[in-house]
């Protein structure tokens, strides 16, 4: 019981905090901008004359890869930075408590902004006759996704005190998700490689998994392998944070 | 009630706190003086559970530290150096948290927040952010969450720090009064604070305990009859290696 009320009471802190400070509001506005901006001109929503968020949810690998470290940068450097992760650890609180409630309350907050885009469903559904299950296929695909990233952020985060640098460390990290199954790169890989190996690698990335739900397939295997990035990621966080308290 | 073994904390080959053992029973309020980078705050971060020592053992009201935190964290009210705070939350929203954190609810909650807004003298800060505080407000602060739950254990590191006299003057009493009926442990430079709420002394040096007697026997070892000549008597400065 007691877990479930200390990792309640961090969620509610970190969102708080959130839209206490412009952070939330800059945020929110940036993502729905450049959603809007990549589906309906980069996209071309329209001129495909398709009743589908295919232009929406193609472009969330690449946008998230920006958008998700700049939430999840400042969520241990900043505790470090200030020494509020001194206040934190002494607390009757364990590590994971505090490592679940600060990733759960940003994954939340991810989540609201993906919520916010629901004029394009409303959109489609009004222009057309879309598969409304294979758009909620897409959401739950997002959020995974956005909680991958933001799960190597959050490792990336513990590793310094200095915000940029965990920025940039979490970017190319998710890169590298990208390109190990983005398709220039895996036609460049299969001409040195055998296909056994270009499927290996591929098999790391957020678009071979991502794809799936796109299409409106719900893959155990796509959900196992965001959930293993996320586990993967958090634990390693906690080992971090373990490691560096130790000195 | 604190009970600390034969600690050891090594940072690389360098021996911060090199073998210190004492004990802190209810009703004493112990001074740790020492020079700058002699151990002191190390040592409170071992003992109040955020970062594990080298070797060595801590036990707090009868719970070890090390093998089962939790119970003897409750028992615990922690002020660190510089007395930290989330910079976006207003001061209210800061003890709110702090009071969630150590199980209070409901009705609880909100006396103690209110006892220790009163105490700390905060009400009229209550709903301003904590970034727009004075030191002395923000130090406050951090000494209001540290008594959020009145716990039986108090361990502040300089909780005097940056605070004018006359706020000085208000934290040593409290410190003082509060010592009756609690263990408290605090670190300071300042000579007169210990003689003036402290009942015992521990001086370090280089990780190591130098001294550890009431203010008046330590007083004694002078021929002054002065803390500060026995104080640098016995200590180097953080210049002279070892």
């Amino acid at each position: 019981m007691s877990a479930w009320s200390n990792i309640n009471a961090i969620v509610k802190r970190e969102l708080g905090g959130y839209f206490t400070s412009p952070i939330a509001y800059v945020f929110l506005v940036i993502y729905l901008l450049l959603t809007g901006f990549f589906t309906f001109t980069v996209g071309s929503f329209f001129e495909r004359g398709e009743a589908s968020l295919v232009s929406f949810f193609t472009w969330h690998p690449w946008l998230y890869l920006f958008l998700v470290p700049a939430v999840g940068m400042r969520l241990w450097s900043e505790e470090r930075r200030l020494g509020t992760m001194e206040l934190l650890l002494t607390m009757p609180v364990t590590t994971w408590q505090a490592l679940v409630g600060k990733f759960a309350a940003s994954w939340l907050f991810l989540a609201l902004a993906l919520a916010l885009t629901f004029p394009v469903v409303v959109t489609v559904n009004w222009l057309g006759d879309p598969d409304n299950g294979v758009i909620i296929a897409g959401y739950v695909g997002s959020v995974l996704l956005a909680g991958s990233y933001l799960a190597v952020s959050s490792m990336t985060s513990a590793m310094t005190r200095n915000q940029v640098i965990s920025f940039i460390l979490s970017v190319l990290i998710c890169l590298f998700l990208i390109l190990a199954g983005y398709e220039p790169v895996t036609g460049l890989l299969s001409r040195v490689a055998s296909p056994r190996v270009v499927e290996v690698v591929a098999a790391f990335s957020v678009m071979t998994h991502f794809e799936g739900f796109q299409r409106g397939v719900l893959d155990t295997r796509d959900v196992v392998f965001f959930a293993s990035v996320m586990g993967f990621a958090l634990f390693a966080t906690g080992v971090i944070i373990r490691n560096q308290r130790a000195g | 009630m604190i009970k600390v073994e034969n600690l050891v904390k090594a940072f690389g080959p360098k021996l911060a706190v090199n073998d210190i053992s004492f004990t802190v029973e209810r009703g004493e309020v112990l001074g740790f003086l020492g020079p700058n980078g002699a151990g002191k705050s190390t040592t409170m971060r071992m003992i109040t559970g955020f970062i594990p020592p080298t070797s060595g053992r801590i036990t707090i009201g009868g719970h070890d530290m090390l093998e089962n935190p939790l119970p003897a964290k409750r028992l615990i009210g922690y002020l660190p150096e510089n007395a930290p705070g989330y910079a976006d939350m207003t001061v209210h929203g800061f003890l709110n948290f702090a009071a969630e954190l150590r199980g209070l609810q409901g009705e609880a909650r909100k006396k103690s927040i209110h006892r220790v807004a009163e105490l700390c003298l905060l009400t009229n800060v209550l709903y301003q952010t904590i970034d727009t505080l004075s030191k002395g407000y923000k130090h406050r602060t951090g000494l209001a969450q540290a008594l959020i739950h009145d716990p039986d254990i108090l361990i502040m590191d300089e909780p005097t720090d940056g605070l004018d006299p006359n706020q000085k003057h208000d934290v040593r009493n409290l410190i003082k009064r509060m010592g009756e009926n609690k263990a408290i442990i605090f670190s300071t430079h300042i000579l007169e604070e210990v003689e003036a709420a402290c009942t015992r002394v521990i001086i370090i040096d280089r990780g190591r305990i130098v001294a550890n007697g009431t203010p008046a026997e330590l007083k004694a070892r002078s021929p002054e009859g002065r803390l500060e000549d026995v104080f640098r008597a016995i200590t180097l400065p953080d210049t002279v290696k070892a």
